[in-house]
């Protein structure tokens, strides 16, 4: 017999919001709700590279790239109806419908780079992604229409708290249930051993494209909605080191598991802001020289240690497991 | 028109080939005997530039300002920086993880390349922002053609990198340490075997592809006289892409890869900036896809 399972996700969810929705009465100020916001996008993005690095094992650099195509492209679309007329609210079906067309895009430049370059493995596979998310960079710092090196100005605040959440709560609803379906399973196998995975008659390259168009997909519709957050699309949001730190998100939560994604996408946020204000409050208090950069040191330190001493992060592959129900045990 | 493909860009292109080589070398190497894409290696670059730019500050009023003493000295001490961090990056990063998945090492690379870069940038007297690198030896240009001229500079490149690249080959080719080297790079575990220490050899190797970028970092610092601390990251990137080219793993392959790279990125720059800046990745592109092995690579199968 099966016995319906309670959407737990959603039931989080709704009580994440309802928790901001009251902190905002007692003085949680606009600050921390952008940190709260910023948290929700890097979910966005940590959790569609899992889909990639982790779920199928493409090591892929690039993911900025993709999320570059989806910020220039929803930015442009509502700065556009933005100027035609400026009534907010009535432009947020807009907004979404940009939003998905700068997935959209970004889907279609994730193919075209796919089946070129999803033939290398491992390492190979690392530094043309890389190339290709600095080529993505390097030609919107050169199409004027777009800024240029400038970055695109203008964009209007769409991405409010509840539309951030919807979307982080729409893709790691659907990148769950496809790890979890028989697909998913394919794609671990690919993962573990792609030889056998072949030989076995799972369509490798197949599965690699569509994947990585999905993860560019999600990744498109972050970069949109941290855009939109920013109210600036700029080349250098989009550079290889934030690749990395979505990368270093992944990671530390375990590659392989969306839990873990949600998770360090958050601690990390938190982390680094936190950092920040830590680091510019020992400057006035001491009156030392002290560089904004300490934190990305932070940052790579943590990054090497994971490395060195928890290769499998917080969480393993292992998922959070909120069922009331016990679950057989799979070993 | 048609003034771009002349004389003076093939010049300018053995002269930025010169420094890619170098660079390119420490890559193959590292590549060849541990297969790691070191990622830091391009940082190793880096900081052979500043410890040449420090050496300068040091040494240079007590040289009282002649040239080319002060050019050893920032040569030297150039090397010894760079190799000395490729030596412990090697011991406290990469050798915890030789016998752990390869994906270890390369992530573990990246950090490590962003801890040296955000290092640099954060220490208070190096800092984030451009420096002038001075002038340790003033450069005149040579008439060797109608519209053609070569830089004393450009000699020097050309030639550190000649003596250099001819040191390592009699050492490979001729020496103990050399003989090693090739038999880790075939076979690991059979050259254990043999007696042979690997880590040491590994540690060498190190020790020599980083003082090389080292080389590299004072002669780029000397030739295109700016630098901070993310300098190391697109010549890092390409002096890769070179060594891919000319078949990683493959000495002579790295330095023909990398002299193709100066010229063919000096002629795309001259036709056009955007060009020049992508013409790297293009090339590594369609050498992956074509000839995944290089020009001088072997031909290798998985194993299953």
């Amino acid at each position: 017999m099966k016995i319906p399972r309670t959407p737990w996700l959603l039931v989080v969810a709704a009580g994440f919001w309802a928790v901001v929705q009251l902190l905002r009465l007692v003085g949680f100020n606009d600050y921390y709700l952008f940190i709260a916001n910023l948290s929700l996008v890097y979910v966005i993005l940590a959790v569609s590279l899992n889909l990639i690095n982790g779920i199928i094992g493409q090591f892929s650099l690039g993911h900025m790239g993709f999320a570059a195509v989806g910020a220039y492209v929803s930015g442009s679309i509502t700065t556009l109806i933005y100027k035609l007329s400026p009534n907010v609210a009535a432009h947020y079906p807009g907004f979404v419908l940009a939003l998905v067309a700068g997935g959209v895009a970004a889907a279609l430049v994730g193919v075209a780079i796919g089946f070129p370059t999803l033939r290398l493995k491992g390492d190979y596979l690392a530094i043309v992604t890389l190339g290709f998310g600095e080529i993505i960079r390097t030609i919107f710092n050169n199409i004027d229409a777009v800024g240029g090196p400038r970055g695109l100005l203008g964009i209007p605040k769409f991405s409010t708290f509840t539309v951030i959440l919807a979307f982080a709560l729409i893709t790691v609803a659907v990148i769950r249930n496809i790890a979890e379906s028989a697909h998913g399973r394919n794609m671990i196998a690919i993962r573990e051993n792609e030889l056998a995975a072949d030989l076995v008659g799972i369509d490798t390259t197949g599965y690699k494209v569509k994947v990585f168009a999905l993860g560019a997909f999600f990744a498109g519709v972050g970069g949109g909605l941290y855009a939109h957050l920013l109210q600036i699309a700029h080349p250098t949001q989009f550079g290889f080191i934030y690749s990395v730190q979505v990368l270093i998100m992944v990671y530390a939560g375990g590659v392989g598991s969306l839990t873990g994604s949600v998770l360090a996408a958050f601690a990390l946020t938190i982390l680094t802001q936190v950092l920040k204000s830590f680091l510019s409050w020992l400057k006035a208090a001491t009156d030392l020289p002290i560089g904004g950069d300490w934190y990305m040191v932070v940052y790579a330190l943590l990054l090497i240690l994971i490395m060195l001493y928890r290769t499998e992060g917080l969480m393993g592959t292992r998922e959070a497991k909120l069922m009331i129900i016990p679950e057989e045990d799979e070993k | 028109m048609g003034s771009i493909f002349n004389l003076q860009q093939v010049v300018n292109g053995l002269q930025l080939g010169s420094i890619y080589a170098l660079i390119a070398l420490g890559y193959t190497m590292v590549y060849g005997i541990v297969r790691l894409i070191n990622f830091a290696h391009g940082d190793f670059f880096m900081v052979g530039a500043y410890a040449a730019y420090g050496a300068f500050f040091l040494f240079n009023a007590a040289l009282g300002g002649s040239g080319l003493p002060m050019a050893g000295i920032a040569l030297v001490l150039a090397m010894a920086a760079s190799g000395g961090i490729a030596l412990l990056t090697n011991r406290l990063a990469y050798k915890p993880l030789r016998y752990k998945p390869k994906l270890s090492s390369l992530i573990t690379a990246i950090g490590v390349s962003m801890l040296i870069e955000y290092v640099f940038s954060a220490i208070p007297f190096i800092g984030p922002s451009f420096r002038a690198f001075p002038e340790i030896l003033p450069s005149r240009p040579i008439q060797i053609g109608p519209n053609a001229t070569i830089s004393t500079q450009a000699i020097l490149d050309i030639g550190v990198a000649a003596v250099l690249m001819i040191g390592l080959t009699v050492l490979v080719r001729h020496t103990a340490l050399g003989k090693a080297m090739r038999a880790v790079s075939q076979d690991k575990d059979a050259a254990k075997l043999m007696g042979i220490d690997v880590e040491k050899v590994i540690g060498w190797t190190f020790l020599i592809g980083g003082s090389f970028a080292g080389a590299a970092g004072l002669l780029a610092g000397m030739t295109y006289p700016r630098i901070f601390p993310f300098m190391g990251i697109l010549p890092g990137l390409k002096a890769f892409i070179a060594a891919v080219l000319g078949g990683i793993g493959n000495i002579p392959g790295a330095v023909l890869g990398a002299y193709i790279m100066g010229v063919a990125e000096t002629f795309a720059t001259a036709y056009n900036s955007l060009l020049g800046e992508g013409i790297a990745f293009a090339i590594l592109i369609v050498v992956l896809l074509v000839r995944p092995r290089g020009i001088l690579g072997e031909k290798t199968a998985d194993k299953i």
